[in-house]
């Protein structure tokens, strides 16, 4: 009895920490802004990303070279996103009004993302001129 | 003796302890969090220690499962400290860091007692599996002091990155664990514990190093936009 209310109780404080953990990784990156080189590269139009572009972020992110610890953010970010298209799929139904929300906070996680390829390909850039310098 | 996978993730686990180890002692984390380096260190010593107790008496053994759970206990009571040091960065300017500590130290005296006073008082369970039942209790008093830090720094509008992410990476651990370990309670018997818990106890060596790395010491978030949406 004791265990299934640990259980329970331990459930949904992980799935609070979890969301405001991602939150707060997410927060950090809405202070970056994405330089021209990045949204010509992945045909970025906007400062506010669709939800949609999160897949085709994270298949450019496997192309280039990890700067960094930057892959735990990514996959942090990655795991919110699914959590969210759960939710989203759940919530459909019984809350429409949710799915507003749901789908900002998706389109943070591809900015998120986008900073991470963004930074990346700029380091890359960087090595490369260093490379041809020498 | 480990089979491949398992000696891959002590492997895994291992590099990922040091490799935050390293993190926090190239960003000179070790006199403002030494808690934090102290726990590495402790769960470096476990690995080894485990290890050791495998190749001397097999993985199958009483004495490594008594080192195992044992050793758990103790390095939640690290943890304890970690949380300690967190909760004391959050009050540092109200000066009721002794109280904290006196309160904390209490609150772990009073769990290790009620866990060996429930398995005392049933005597169909083994003694030994107050360890297990240790565990589970120890890690959802810190899931509940951690959850008073997270509302106390919500309150007091705490806007400290590092500090933001600190507590919540290890409310995220505190949490999953202590859920895992009454899953652990409700069906012990199950080889997929085996590789599930080395799994998870990599989560705070990660997000440690990921957030002294990648988040600048002086950096500010307002708790607001962490847990209002879309602010």
């Amino acid at each position: 009895m004791i265990a299934c209310f640990i259980f329970v109780v331990s459930s949904l404080t992980l799935l609070q920490f979890f969301v405001s953990y991602s939150r707060s990784i997410i927060a950090e990156s809405r202070g970056h802004r994405l330089s021209e080189q990045a949204c010509e590269i992945c045909g970025i139009k906007s400062r506010s990303l669709a939800g949609e572009q999160f897949g085709r972020l994270n298949q450019l992110i496997a192309l280039c070279p990890e700067v960094g610890d930057d892959g735990f953010k990514v996959k942090v970010v990655a795991v919110y996103f699914h959590l969210l298209g759960f939710v989203k799929t759940v919530m459909s139904w019984a809350m429409p009004s949710a799915s507003s929300w749901i789908e900002a906070e998706r389109g943070g996680c591809a900015y998120a993302v986008a900073v991470v390829l963004d930074r990346r390909i700029a380091h890359n850039r960087m090595v490369m001129a260093d490379m041809a310098s020498h | 003796m480990l089979d491949p996978v398992n000696y891959a993730i002590w492997l895994a686990v291992l590099l990922v302890e040091i490799l935050s180890f390293v993190c926090l002692l190239r960003k000179k984390a070790y006199s403002k969090h030494f808690t934090l380096v102290f726990y590495l260190c402790a769960c470096v010593a476990t690995d080894i220690g485990s290890y050791s107790i495998i190749h001397t008496s097999g993985y199958e053994s009483d004495a490594y499962f008594y080192f195992y759970f044992y050793s758990q206990s103790l390095l939640t009571i690290c943890l304890y400290f970690v949380l300690m040091n967190l909760y004391s960065h959050v009050f540092s300017e109200m000066g009721v860091g002794q109280y904290i500590r006196a309160c904390a130290l209490l609150i772990l005296g009073g769990t290790a007692g009620i866990s060996y006073y429930l398995v005392a008082v049933s005597s169909n369970r083994m003694v030994t599996h107050f360890v297990a039942e240790l565990g589970q209790n120890l890690y959802f008093v810190g899931v509940v002091l951690t959850y008073l830090l997270w509302g106390a720094m919500a309150k007091l509008r705490e806007n400290r990155t590092r500090l933001l992410q600190l507590v919540l990476s290890m409310g995220v651990y505190v949490s999953l664990s202590a859920g895992s370990y009454a899953m652990n309670n409700l069906y012990p018997n199950h080889t997929f514990w085996q590789y599930y818990f080395p799994v998870t106890s990599m989560w705070l060596p990660l997000s440690w190093a990921y957030t002294f790395t990648k988040v600048p010491a002086e950096a500010q978030l307002a708790t607001a936009r962490v847990l209002a949406p879309n602010q």
